[in-house]
């Protein structure tokens, strides 16, 4: 059985805005399944539908094996989550937190205490149990969040942008917790949209758009479907217009071009550059910088969006901002 | 399939109240200091004022101090009536909605929680009255007073939380302070005897429950009501099933996110 089933899920907003727009996945039990996509893409909303904060506008969707809709407690109790933004009381100690958490969950007072610990070990929070929340610092709530969604020992676990906002350092440290917890037979769904979290974290990724899943698989696989290296190119003048005279060689995958940079994806890009170079040179291109590298999932969000990550924020935050105009 | 009713989760949600209560001092102490002021100053300022309405006999302080239990009481009701819109504004309400407990559980420990501060803050000003000078009946009149305070506290409990329902955020909380809650206080009573007011205007404050809250208190502690005080429990019982179902129907609409 599958830990998560999605289909046709879709919300609109006010009408007429689909932040999800009929998707389909499917997350296998102890997978660790990421969402990844620029803000605004809509993964957000995903997962409050998946999690019954929100009512799906169409579509399916089971977690644990129960139905989103029809069977909301049996899914609430089947699931934590770590929320985007903290959802902590700061006025009550990281203890206080999560015992409130583990009654609203009907635990039994003996397990309640044991498995607090356990959880405040797992996430090195021990000795600061019974200090307010108000003192934690932003590492320590979300170490203390990831803590909360684990105590009731959901099957499926969501983390909505599990390291928005910390310090490198932080984060990895949060990647190890999330990386432990999972190697515990927890299903993780994470949102991010830091590319490196997906590569680093996730076995299968699904690439979300403008409400859409445009790719889904492995990182690696991702990556391959490029077909080898990526080679970009800067260029004086009129920009990489003209390397029409690549297009025809077996070995040139693909040819994208953002922020005036033209972007190859190339086979074996070190036996190649010559090529290139003798292509620019009979172009008349003058070549300021070029680049070599192994294809990251940045690459293969331009190829399936055609924009960079960056980009596609702004339009995203364009999109949102002409339909709350069209509202007033 | 668990029931409507879970006593655990209510008394987690009771407690989470009573533990902020006691860590807000200050803002207890504060919240205290406005009828205590007013004990003082419009209780001695106006204690030899003749008042058409308030029976011969029966001094300002005596007529003032239930209609000061009453107003601390709607104000700290409703605040925690809408303390709803903290919770969601700091994130808290989404992890509450998100547990397998009912709403109409988790309604039921936000009324508890409130209820529980509201009655403190009630008792307080009981106790600071006594020093100023106020003398109630009896043992009994005091239990009676209980009864109305806790009606009046759950009352505007629903009602705080039947608006925080309806609003997305903090930024409406003036409005609603200004609007709503001072209207009330002035139409209930607390002050000077509704009968002195228009004719208009006094038909208004027979729709508030304050007006029935603080005349039943009246009854009950100084034996001076306008209305029998069956009249009151009763009407308040209404208004506060009344506002408890629209509280509780609003924020079962109502989405977390």
């Amino acid at each position: 059985m599958p830990a998560i089933k999605v289909e046709n899920l879709t919300k609109t907003f006010n009408g007429n805005f689909n932040a999800v727009d009929h998707i389909f996945f499917a997350v296998e039990e102890g997978e660790l399944f990421g969402l990844l996509g620029p803000n605004g893409a809509g993964k957000t909303t995903a997962i409050n539908m998946l999690t019954t904060l929100l009512k799906p506008t169409s579509g399916y969707a089971e977690v644990a094996g129960h139905d989103i809709v029809k069977e909301r407690d049996a899914v609430r109790n089947d699931i934590g989550i770590v929320f985007q933004e903290t959802a902590l009381d700061n006025r009550l100690t990281g203890f206080e937190n999560l015992e409130f958490h583990s009654v609203m969950y009907s635990m039994e007072k003996e397990e309640r205490r044991e498995r607090i610990n356990e959880v405040l070990d797992i996430v090195e929070l021990s000795d600061k149990a019974d200090l307010l929340v108000d003192k934690y610092s932003g590492g320590m709530k979300r170490r203390l969040e990831i803590a909360r969604g684990l105590i009731h020992r959901p099957k499926v676990l969501f983390l909505d942008e599990p390291s928005l906002g910390l310090d490198t350092q932080t984060r990895r440290h949060i990647w190890d917790y999330i990386v432990k917890l999972n190697r515990e037979k927890v299903t993780v769904v994470l949102t991010t949209h830091y590319m490196e979290e997906a590569d680093y974290l996730c076995g299968r990724v699904a690439i979300v758009d403008h409400g859409k899943i445009v790719a889904m698989d492995t990182p690696k696989n991702l990556k391959d479907s490029l077909g080898g290296d990526v080679v970009s190119i800067e260029s004086a003048g009129d920009g990489p217009a003209s390397f029409e005279g690549l297009r025809g060689h077996e070995w040139v995958k693909g040819i994208d071009r953002h922020d005036g940079i033209l972007d190859l994806k190339v086979s074996s890009a070190d036996k190649h550059l010559p090529e290139i170079f003798s292509v620019a040179e009979k172009s008349g291109i003058v070549i300021n910088s070029i680049n070599v590298r192994k294809p990251s999932l940045e690459d293969v969000f331009l190829r399936y969006t055609g924009k960079t990550i960056r980009e596609s924020e702004a339009s995203q935050a364009e999109r949102m901002k002409a339909h709350a105009r069209r509202r007033r | 399939m668990m029931g409507l009713i879970q006593p655990k989760a209510i008394y987690i949600l009771w407690l989470r109240e009573m533990k902020t209560f006691v860590r807000a001092k200050s803002r207890v102490v504060g919240s205290l200091l406005t009828p205590i002021l007013f004990l003082a100053f419009l209780g001695s300022g106006f204690s030899g004022v003749m008042m058409p309405g308030i029976p011969s006999g029966v001094n300002y302080l005596q007529f003032l101090v239930p209609g000061m239990v009453g107003m601390t009481m709607i104000f700290s009701s409703m605040f925690a009536g809408m303390s709803v819109l903290w919770d969601r504004q700091f994130g808290f309400l989404k992890e509450i909605m998100v547990t397998p407990v009912h709403r109409v559980s988790i309604v039921l420990g936000r009324i508890a929680g409130g209820a529980t501060t509201s009655l403190i803050q009630g008792i307080a000003i009981l106790i600071i009255s006594v020093f100023l000078g106020f003398q109630f009946s009896g043992v009994v009149g005091l239990l009676f007073a209980f009864v109305y305070m806790v009606l009046v506290a759950v009352s505007f409990i629903g009602l705080g939380l039947a608006i925080a329902s309806k609003l997305k955020d903090m930024q409406g909380f003036g409005l609603i302070m200004n609007f709503i809650m001072f209207p009330l206080l002035f139409v209930s009573g607390a002050f000077y005897p509704l009968a002195n007011l228009p004719a208009v205007v006094s038909w208004v404050g027979y729709v508030n429950p304050l007006t029935f809250g603080v005349d039943g208190m009246r009854g009950a502690l100084i034996g001076a009501s306008a209305l029998p005080m069956m009249v009151d429990f009763v009407v308040l019982l209404v208004f506060c099933a009344a506002m408890v179902l629209l509280g509780a129907y609003l924020f079962e609409k109502s989405e977390a996110v």
